[in-house]
């Protein structure tokens, strides 16, 4: 009987679409995966108060947010060297977030289930996001002013909220003047400098010149002058408020309002609340600047890098594939010399994308840029100005790994325009170009968009590349601002992918990264799925129109 | 197409009906527009021919041989100053010194032998010159001279660099190191035949060869807080040892090993860690019986010898541990540099290279460990007097019998790499035996960097085998599925959204694989090989099972749906796999699967393994196969099945008899293309594995990529060293790699494709 039915075949049939089955189970995982660990990072967790005993220890106070839990069968928790007893089946720890690094030297810690004596959600439970340090738990005892208490109690809350907002606001204007207003005069001051030393090396560098030189560089000092007396101002309002805490040892710790991001009491806070604290959560995630070497805060830099790369990108590479995509198309012989062509594109798009890197890195910004520094920018020698990784090179390395994307995609809208349209335009007088450039191209048109969108989709996550040829870390200053000449394509810039790989791997504290890092994914999975949803509902839209065209 | 392609009969239609202005500028709009577009398509294979020259530009010096100039050549400056003992260069190459065997140091101009000064050593009254050696390491610019009456004087040669004027200024000076008082290295004041000395920061050390013993003095500066003079420990001893035949004394940098040489070959090895009391460690010979050793040095890092006999070879040896944990001096390897014998040997001062002049004044320029011949050149027919390479090994003076300085520029920019040293195992300086070993860099400055391109070759297909070993089965299954037995309606869905997993940027794979999937398989390692085991199993009992359900709820499935069908059922599988796999691996291997690997087979584990990268990368390359095999699959001419079946064969054997055999050629591309991904993936790799260059075949062990070595190393590299090209070479060796694989696997979709449309 079974020999009989696996004669049939029908069981490898079976076989075959439980592969399917996997594929699609690994997909689905993989997306549902990042996806609920990227949208639980920004909820508000209660912070439970722990009383634990470990074996033979001195009984503590643990307080923290309950991470993780992991269940460890007897047997293999006694070869990893624990004691059970012979009762117990399975080991239970949790992983508690316990923050208060700059008291305890850690952000989490394990803690085994059997030995927490007991278990509660005090409401008065806080959480405080710094700017350094990590977060902060315990309980508000005060708030002072000048280092006189202002507030104790029940008013200290309520105290300390409209505090924080003060100390937010002066932050925000400190921010503004130090990265914009200084940020421009230092940015002057080096354009200044670098005019100076071209009129030195031109030995153009006459009295007049220097004069000027010297006045507009008087003009920026007083200026500077000025803000750092504002600065001073809002340095010493900024300090004047802390808040005074106690943690789970017991112990107080004061924290200067400077340094806090924000205060909340997750076991007091009702579902509303808890929902308007998790938009706020996601927009600072997408609006603002990254804190304590990118594990905390915003990744707008990093979204910010990685639009101005595509979108250069995009300006590059799609005139080129279109291009070839029509010469392959409609001026081409077809024969060897188009055979040879996409055998070339095949493989363009076959290279591992780090040889991209590698050769941009090499030829582009070492030879191209070297180049270009001799050529026009001999004054900022000793230091490289196009000579050195950057958005452009960047770009142009990843505009050559999508061409191949952009050519086949286009050849494939141009191969599904009806040769009678053609002809139709050719016999009403046309010239090719104009019947190219009026009919074929416009026709052609969503297929290219289809192309560009799935090169983009490829340039946002391709990583490898963009880590020689201009990607870092934290970038200072965003490639597009408010000094002349605006768009600094020679400026470094940050990038999503690569800003997972940095914090995920490379971060001095990855454990507490992790959930930004996951937020991120998820942030980078969505805009990539909807890219390529956007590019196949376009491609299938072609399809129907152009099979009612031949019907 | 191709009426419309020619370009002669819409033309000529058009100049035939028109003549005015418009009407040329139309034309001539057509025309450039033409050009243009040409031009723009035939750009694409510029680009890929560009990559392709670009990295064989920057990879082939590599393989350049060096170039040896003369410049010039002058007699000897101040030949009444007494005959050569050393010849030296400073780092510009501007100044050189000549040490004479009456105590003179000539400095003159390199360039065109211009004396600048002569300084004497001071020497005391009644004494002369018997025995002269260089410190070591040469660029401290120590020598040491051995007196007539038992006392010896250290002397360096110094090069101050000032700028008047912004023009460079060499000025060449004298420098005593331990006083300027001669030292008393032997009591009883018999003269010093032979010496050496090192001199270090804070410990220098004299070994000298007087009246047929070897006497030892060493000299610590003890640093004290409080004064400002270091007090100076001197430790004398006397070496337990034969030495009348001692010929050539050389201490390593460290101060703690001694190695004494008979002109007969004899090498004796002491350790003189501990100055009191030397220890002899080792006595052999080391060179051909009947003969006699004529020159030898260290090379660059004092740890190997270079032996250079009477009959012209070169010999290399290196302090070995043997199987008894004892230290012996090996032979490592051998050059033979030429028929006479080698008159000197001198070494780089910053590579492992060294260069030999023979008695025939014939000079040859090798590296030790790529084993290559860089230079051989005749500088004179006489024999040398001595010899001097300067410290960035870019230049070199002769000093040839008939009183003649030659001076030589060298090109020599990469001899550390030859397809030798890249490729096969080399053995290195002071390991026990060759081996293949990727180690770039290092904070040591004598450090010898390591390129053998075949760990990371290994680590490459050893990355793209398990992922083609997790891919490949499950992305040509599910092609054959979806693409011949799949409903269409469930094809419709299916297909992009696997696509769709292609899309899925590699780094959120690698950065799921290292920091969820690889702690997670390290905890239920047991786990996982049950899922491997317990899952096509559960399909087939299941698949078994269904047949036997009764039609209605057969029904309820319409064909072509399996696949839905069978999510829960591996789903559930897999969920029972997990739990059965706990109280199992208890069971059977009393413990974790893991310490079981370690204990009883000896297996490590490492977190980020080769099977963490394979699961991962194998998710990678699955809509690679999948798709272009599936598209395979799904054009073969339906004709072609339909008469199979109408025959009278099952689905089944339809498939594998007509199908697969047709679209062979498009699988095997599909595969083709998957394995070339797998081979230049970065992302995964790089943050999957633990980045060793090991090679282990274990799928426990860590692994590292030419792709992933090349985005850790790249940015760090200094352009144009060799490190830099090596990098490159990495680069072309994995394009030529996917060029070759897709070349191929296009060839063949092209040559399917006509196939197809003639069927």
């Amino acid at each position: 009987m079974i020999r009989l039915w696996f004669k049939s075949g029908v069981p490898w049939i079976w076989l075959n679409a439980a592969a399917v089955s996997t594929c699609l189970i690994m997909i689905v995982g993989v997306l549902g995966l990042v996806a609920v660990r990227g949208v639980g990072h920004f909820w508000p967790h209660q912070v439970a108060q722990f009383s634990y005993q470990d074996e033979g220890k001195q009984p503590q106070v643990i307080i923290g947010e309950k991470v993780e839990t992991s269940i460890t069968p007897t047997a293999m928790a006694k070869s990893t060297g624990f004691i059970m007893a012979d009762d117990e089946d399975t080991l239970v720890q949790y992983l508690i977030k316990t923050g208060n690094r700059d008291v305890t030297g850690t952000d989490f810690r394990w803690i085994q289930k059997r030995n927490i004596k007991e278990q509660s959600e005090p409401a008065d439970m806080m959480v405080i996001e710094r700017r350094e340090w990590g977060n902060f738990y315990g309980q508000l005892l005060e708030v002072k002013e000048n280092g006189k208490t202002i507030a104790t109690g029940e008013q200290a809350w309520p105290v300390l909220q409209t505090k924080i907002d003060e100390a937010l606001a002066i932050f925000k204007q400190i921010t503004h003047l130090e990265k914009k207003e200084i940020g421009a005069i230092n940015y002057g001051l080096e354009r200044l400098r670098l005019k100076q030393r071209k009129l030195e090396l031109k030995n153009s560098l006459d009295d007049a010149a220097k004069q000027e030189i010297a006045a507009e560089k008087a003009s920026y000092d007083a200026e500077y002058k000025q803000y750092q007396v504002q600065l001073a101002e809002l340095y010493q309002k900024i300090r004047r408020d802390s808040l005074v805490a106690k943690t789970e040892s017991g112990s107080t710790k004061e924290i200067p309002l400077a340094k806090v991001v924000r205060a909340f009491q997750p076991n007091t806070m009702s579902l509303f609340d808890k929902i308007a604290h998790y938009g706020t959560k996601v927009v600072e995630f997408l609006t603002d600047d990254p804190r304590e070497a990118n594990t905390e805060g915003g990744i707008f830099p990093a979204i910010f890098g990685t639009v101005m790369m595509v979108m250069m990108m995009s300006v590059i590479v799609t005139p080129f594939g279109v291009i070839a995509a029509v010469y392959l198309r409609e001026y081409a012989k077809q024969g060897f010399t188009t055979r040879l062509i996409r055998i070339a594109v095949n493989n363009l798009a076959g290279v591992p994308s780090v040889v991209y890197g590698v050769f941009g890195l090499g030829f582009f910004v070492y030879i191209l840029g070297g180049n270009i520094d001799q050529l026009f920018f001999p004054e900022a020698a000793p230091a490289p100005v196009f000579g050195t990784p950057g958005l452009l090179w960047a770009s142009i390395t990843l505009a050559l790994l999508t061409l191949p994307v952009v050519i086949v995609s286009t050849e494939e809208g141009l191969a599904r325009i009806p040769s009678s349209i053609r002809e139709g335009s050719l016999a009403l007088g046309a010239t090719k170009l104009e019947t190219l450039w009026l009919t074929v191209l416009p026709m052609a048109s969503p297929a290219m968009m289809t192309g560009l969108i799935l090169a983009v989709a490829r340039a946002a996550g391709e990583v490898a590349p963009l880590m020689l040829v201009g990607v870092v870390k934290l970038a200072p200053t965003l490639p597009l601002d408010g000094n002349f000449p605006f768009l600094h394509l020679d400026r470094k810039f940050m990038h999503l992918g690569f800003h997972i790989y940095d914090v995920g791997f490379q971060s001095p504290n990855v454990e507490a990264a992790r959930p930004l890092v996951y937020a991120t994914a998820l942030l980078l999975v969505l805009v990539i799925i909807g890219l390529n949803l956007a590019a196949i509902i376009i491609r299938n839209n072609l399809r129907e129109k152009y099979r009612a065209l031949e019907g | 197409m191709s009426e419309i392609n020619s370009p002669t009969k819409y033309s000529s239609a058009i100049t035939l009906t028109s003549g005015g202005v418009h009407e040329r500028w139309r034309l001539i709009k057509d025309r450039l527009a033409r050009y243009g577009v040409v031009v723009g398509g035939l750009g694409v294979i510029v680009a890929i021919a560009l990559i392709f020259f670009y990295l064989l530009y920057v990879v082939y010096p590599l393989f350049l041989p060096a170039k040896a100039e003369s410049v010039n050549q002058y007699s000897v400056p101040e030949s009444v100053a007494g005959k050569t003992v050393l010849l030296e260069m400073e780092e510009q190459n501007e100044v050189a010194a000549r040490f004479t065997d009456t105590g003179q140091v000539v400095f003159f101009q390199v360039a065109t032998g211009n004396i600048i000064s002569t300084q004497p050593v001071k020497i005391p009254e009644g004494a002369h010159i018997v025995s002269f050696a260089q410190g070591s390491p040469i660029n401290e610019g120590a020598v040491i001279f051995g007196l007539s009456d038992g006392k010896a004087v250290v002397v360096k040669h110094r090069y101050k660099v000032t700028y008047p004027d912004n023009v460079r200024l060499i000025t060449p000076s004298l420098e005593y190191p331990l006083g300027e008082e001669p030292l008393r290295i032997d009591e009883s004041g018999a003269a010093l035949d032979k010496i050496a000395v090192k001199i270090g920061d804070n410990a220098s050390t004299i070994v000298a060869k007087s009246a047929d013993k070897i006497r030892l003095s060493h000299f610590e500066k003890e640093k004290s807080l409080f004064a400002d003079e270091a007090a100076v420990t001197r430790t004398d001893s006397v070496l337990d040892y034969a030495a009348t035949d001692v010929a050539d004394i050389l201490i390593d940098k460290d101060e703690h090993n001694l190695y004494l040489l008979s002109s007969t070959g004899q090498l004796g090895l002491f350790d003189i860690s501990n100055q009191s009391a030397p220890a002899l460690v080792n006595e052999q010979n080391v060179i051909e019986p009947g003969q006699k050793i004529s020159s030898v040095s260290f090379l660059n890092g004092d740890t190997s010898l270079m032996i250079g006999d009477s009959s012209g070879l070169v010999s290399q040896w290196s302090k070995v541990r043997d199987k008894q944990n004892r230290y012996a001096m090996q032979k490592i390897r051998a050059f033979k540099v030429s028929d006479k014998a080698v008159a000197a040997i001198n070494s780089e001062q910053r590579r492992k290279g060294f260069m030999t002049v023979d008695e025939g004044g014939m000079l040859g320029i090798y590296h030790s460990t790529s084993e290559r011949e860089m230079i051989k050149a005749r500088i004179d027919d006489s024999s040398p007097v001595a010899a001097a390479l300067s410290p960035r090994a870019n230049a070199l003076l002769v000093e040839t019998g008939d009183g003649k300085i030659s001076y030589w520029k060298v090109d020599n920019e990469h001899p550390e790499v030859s397809l030798r040293s890249l490729w096969q195992e080399v053995w290195y300086e002071s390991y026990p035996k060759p081996d293949y070993i990727w180690q770039s860099s290092s904070a040591n400055s004598d450090f010898e960097p390591k390129y053998s391109l075949t760990p990371l070759v290994f680590g490459t297909l050893k990355a793209a085998f398990y992922a083609m070993l997790v891919g490949m089965p499950l992305a040509l299954m599910g092609a054959i599925y979806t693409a011949y037995f799949m409903s269409p309606k469930m094809r419709q869905y299916v297909k992009p959204s696997i696509e769709l997993m292609g899309a899925l940027p590699t780094v959120i794979l690698g950065f799921l694989a290292g920091l969820w999937l690889a702690p997670l398989i390290e905890e239920y390692l047991a786990g996982l090989f049950a899922l491997f085991m317990l899952v096509p199993v559960i399909v087939m009992l299941f698949a078994y099972a269904w047949q036997y359900l009764p039609k209605t709820v057969q029904q309820r499935v319409p064909e072509g749906w399996e696949s839905a069908l069978l999510i829960p059922v591996i789903l559930l599988g897999s969920w029972f796999a997990f739990t059965v796999s706990v109280p199992l691996e208890a069971f059977l291997f009393h413990g974790t699967l893991r310490d079981w690997f370690k204990t009883e087979l000896g297996i490590g584990y490492d977190q980020r393994n080769a099977l963490v990268v394979g699961i991962a990368m194998g998710f990678a390359v699955i809509p690679t196969i999948f798709s272009i095999a599936e598209d395979a699959i799904f054009s073969v001419p339906k004709h072609l099945t339909v008469g199979s079946l109408a025959l009278g064969a099952t689905p089944w054997q339809t498939m594998i008899k007509v199908v697969l055999l047709t679209a062979s050629p498009g699988i095997f591309s599909a595969v083709m293309i998957g394995l070339g991904r797998a081979v230049g993936e970065t992302m995964i790799v790089l943050m999957a594995t633990g980045n060793t260059p090991v090679m282990d075949l274990s799928v426990f062990q860590g692994l590292r990529t030419l792709a992933a070595n090349i985005a850790v190393e790249m940015p760090e590299s200094e352009v144009d060293s060799t490190h830099y090209r090596v990098l490159f070479l990495a680069a072309l060796v994995l394009f030529l790699f996917t060029f070759i694989f897709n070349t191929l696997a296009e060839i063949i979709r092209q040559r399917l494709r006509e196939k197809y449309s003639s069927l």
